[in-house]
C-alpha cells in the first residue's frame, strides 16, 4: 500500500514539474525512464543472483516491435506499441528463460550477451528490418487522441512517465513478495534455498521472462520518444550501459534505477557538448569508485536499514 | 573447388589474427580468473603504440624492414608500462571478488582507456601502411593475397608454440600452472603468487598489444577499433574454453572459418554465425570444448 502511494505520488509530480520544465529536459527524462526500466529488469535478476549482459536483445526486440507495429501492421496507439513490444519481448526470451536459468556467473553473462549478438548480427544484414539504417516511427497516437505539435515531447513523456510508474510500482510489490524475497535469498545462498524445497531455476527464469518484458517497455517508448529504432540497440555496449547503471542503482531501491538512468543521461548529454573526449574517463572512474566504496549501489544509501545503532546501543 | 580454397586461406588467415588477439584474453582468465573487458583497449594501445613507433622508425630513415622491429617494441612498451599499472594499482584491490565485479570492473577500465587513448592521439585515423607492403603479394590459384596476411599465421604459430613452452617446458610455467589449480597451496608452499599475476597480467597484455600492434598495418587506427575486437575474441575464448591455449587455437579456427564460409557463401549469415556458434557452445558445452567439466566447489 506505502510503494503505491509513493509510486502514484512520484508519477504525479513527475507529470506535475513536465509541464514547467524545458522541452530538451522532458525528452531526456522520457529517454531515461526508458532506459531505468530496462535497468530495473537487470535489478531484478542482480537480486536473484545473476548478471545480464544481453539486456539490449529485449531492449531492440521492443523497440523493433513498437516500429514494424506501425509502420507495417498500422497500429498507431502508442499505448498498445509499448504492451505489444513487452509482449513480443517477452515472448522470445520465454523459450530461452529455462536453459539459460541452468547458468550463473560468467557464463550467465557471456550467454546473454551472444544472444543479444547473435540479434545484432541478424538485424545489422537483414533487409526485412531495415538493415543498418534501422527504421522509423512517426508519430503515435493515445487512445486514439493524435497530441497537437506543441504537446507531442510532453505527450510522450508523461505516458512513459505513467507506463515506467505502473510497471516500476508493480515490481516493487514483487520485490517485496514472497517469490522476490526468496530469490533475495538465492542470490546469498541458492543451495539452501533448494534445500528449502524452492525451484531457484524457476525463480531466474521467471524473473529473465519479467525482464525482457521491462526490456521490451523501454525499447518501445524509447523508439516512439526517439522516432527510430536500428541494430546498435542489441550491441553489446548498450547493454554495458544499462549494467552501469543497475550496478550504479544497487538491488535495494526500485527508485536508485531511475535517479541512476537520469544521472547517466545528464552526464552523457552535457558532457558531449562540454567534454566529449572524457566523459568516459569520468563515467569509468564514477563506476570503480562505486565498485569500491559502495559495492551495493546508491540504492543502499537510503533503502539498507543499518542495525549499528542497536549494537551500538547494546554494547554501551 | 577454387572457392573451397579460397574460404580455407581467407579463414586461416583471419583465424591466425583472432589467435594472437585472443590468446592474451584466454591467458589472463584461466591464471588470474578475470575475464578482461578491456582486452580491446589493450589491443587498441599496442595499435596506436605501433603506429607512433613505426612512424618514429621512419622518421629516423631506417629500412622499412625495421618496422616489425617498431611493433614488436611498440607492444613490449605497451606491457610494461601499462600492465603493472593496471594490475597493481586496480585489479589488485577487486581480487577474490566475484567474477562479474572484475568484469565490471574492467568494463570500467576499457571506458577510462578509450578516452585516454583520445586524449593521446586524438580521435583523427592512423596510418601504418607501410609494413603491409613489405612482404609482396603471394598468388594462390587465381587471386592474390597480401604476404603480410601470411607473416601472420606464422607469428601465430610462433606466439601459440613460445606461450605453450613458457608454460609447460620452463620452471616460471610450472610455477604458472600450480597458481592456476590451487593458488592458496600454491601461496602455503611459498610460491610468490602476487608476482605471478602480474608477470601473468603483463604477458596477457604483451600479447593483447602484439596483436593491436601487427593489425595496425591493416587497419585505419581510430577509437573504437577496441569495441568490435573485444567481443569477437570472447567469442573465440568462449567457444575454446576459458584459460585453455589449445582451445584459443581451435576457437579461432572455428571462428575464422564459419565467418569465411559465411562471408563467400551466404554473406547475411557473416556477423551471427559467429555469434550463434558461441551460443551454441555455451548452451550445450559452457566450460568450452577443451575443458574439463570443472567439480563445483561449495
Amino acid at each position: 500500500m506505502r510503494t503505491c502511494l509513493i509510486g502514484l505520488i512520484c508519477i504525479a509530480a513527475l507529470l506535475l514539474a513536465g509541464t514547467a520544465l524545458p522541452r530538451w529536459l522532458t525528452f531526456l527524462l522520457t529517454m531515461s525512464f526508458a532506459n531505468g526500466i530496462v535497468a530495473l529488469g537487470i535489478m531484478l535478476l542482480m537480486r536473484s543472483g545473476v548478471v545480464s549482459f544481453g539486456q539490449g536483445l529485449v531492449f531492440a526486440t521492443g523497440g523493433y516491435t513498437a516500429a514494424l507495429g506501425f509502420g507495417v501492421l498500422g497500429i498507431s496507439d502508442g499505448l498498445l506499441l509499448t504492451l505489444g513490444g513487452g509482449l513480443v519481448a517477452a515472448l522470445l526470451a520465454a523459450p530461452f528463460a529455462w536453459l539459460i536459468a541452468r547458468y550463473r556467473g560468467i557464463f550467465f553473462a557471456m550467454l546473454t550477451l551472444a544472444l543479444s549478438m547473435v540479434m545484432y548480427g541478424l538485424l545489422v544484414k537483414s533487409t526485412a528490418f531495415g538493415g543498418s539504417d534501422g527504421l522509423n516511427i512517426g508519430r503515435v497516437s493515445y487512445l486514439g487522441m493524435r497530441p497537437a505539435d506543441a504537446w507531442v515531447g510532453y505527450a510522450n513523456y508523461a505516458v512513459t512517465v505513467v507506463v515506467v510508474g505502473i510497471v516500476s510500482i508493480l515490481m516493487r510489490v514483487y520485490f517485496d513478495s514472497v517469490r522476490g524475497l526468496v530469490a533475495l535469498s538465492a542470490r546469498d545462498n541458492e543451495i539452501r534455498v533448494e534445500y528449502l524445497g524452492s525451484s531457484v531455476q524457476s525463480l531466474i527464469a521467471t524473473n529473465f521472462i519479467i525482464a525482457a518484458f521491462c526490456g521490451g517497455v523501454g525499447g518501445a517508448l524509447a523508439v516512439i520518444a526517439l522516432g527510430h529504432v536500428e541494430p546498435d540497440y542489441s550491441y553489446w555496449t548498450r547493454s554495458g550501459d544499462f549494467v552501469f547503471v543497475a550496478i550504479l542503482a544497487g538491488h535495494h531501491s526500485v527508485l536508485a534505477a531511475f535517479i541512476a538512468s537520469v544521472a547517466l543521461e545528464l552526464v552523457r548529454s552535457f558532457s558531449s557538448a562540454y567534454f566529449p573526449h572524457s566523459w568516459q574517463l569520468a563515467m569509468g572512474l564514477f563506476l570503480l569508485a562505486v565498485i569500491r566504496f559502495l559495492p551495493t549501489g546508491i540504492g543502499s544509501l537510503w533503502a539498507v536499514r543499518t542495525r549499528s545503532t542497536s549494537t551500538k546501543r547494546g554494547a554501551a | 573447388m577454387a572457392l573451397l580454397l579460397t574460404i580455407l586461406v581467407d579463414g586461416l588467415t583471419y583465424a591466425s589474427w583472432l589467435f594472437i588477439v585472443a590468446l592474451g584474453l584466454t591467458l589472463v582468465f584461466g591464471i588470474l580468473k578475470i575475464l578482461n573487458v578491456a582486452h580491446g583497449s589493450f589491443y587498441a594501445l599496442g595499435a596506436y603504440a605501433a603506429a607512433s613507433m613505426v612512424a618514429w622508425f621512419a622518421s629516423m630513415q631506417l629500412a622499412p624492414a625495421f618496422s616489425i622491429v617498431a611493433m614488436l617494441l611498440a607492444a613490449v612498451v605497451v606491457a610494461a608500462v601499462v600492465a603493472p599499472l593496471c594490475e597493481r594499482g586496480l585489479l589488485r584491490m577487486f581480487y577474490g571478488r566475484d567474477e562479474v565485479l572484475l568484469v565490471l570492473v574492467t568494463f570500467a577500465l576499457f571506458l577510462i582507456m578509450e578516452d585516454l587513448t583520445k586524449q593521446i592521439w586524438g580521435v583523427n585515423p592512423l596510418y601504418v601502411a607501410d609494413p603491409y607492403m613489405l612482404f609482396g603479394m603471394v598468388e594462390i590459384g587465381e587471386l592474390s593475397y597480401v604476404g603480410y596476411d601470411f607473416m601472420l599465421v606464422l607469428v601465430a604459430l610462433i606466439v601459440g608454440v613460445s606461450v605453450w613452452w613458457g608454460l609447460n617446458r620452463t620452471r616460471f610455467g610450472k610455477l604458472v600452472l600450480v597458481v592456476i589449480h590451487n593458488e592458496e597451496i600454491a601461496a602455503s608452499m611459498g610460491v610468490n603468487v602476487s608476482r605471478i599475476y602480474t608477470v601473468a597480467f603483463s604477458v596477457g597484455i604483451f600479447l593483447a598489444a602484439l596483436g593491436g600492434a601487427f593489425t595496425a598495418p591493416m587497419i585505419s587506427v581510430q577509437p573504437g577499433v577496441s569495441v568490435g575486437v573485444i567481443i569477437i575474441s570472447f567469442a573465440v575464448v568462449i567457444i575454446g574454453g576459458l584459460g585453455s591455449i589449445p582451445g584459443a587455437a581451435v576457437g579461432a579456427l572455428i571462428v575464422g572459418m564459419a565467418r569465411s564460409a559465411a562471408v563467400h557463401l551466404w554473406p547475411v549469415a557473416e556477423l551471427f554465425s559467429i555469434y550463434l556458434v558461441m551460443a551454441i557452445v555455451l548452451m550445450f558445452r559452457p566450460e568450452g570444448l577443451f575443458q574439463r567439466v570443472q567439480a563445483r566447489k561449495i
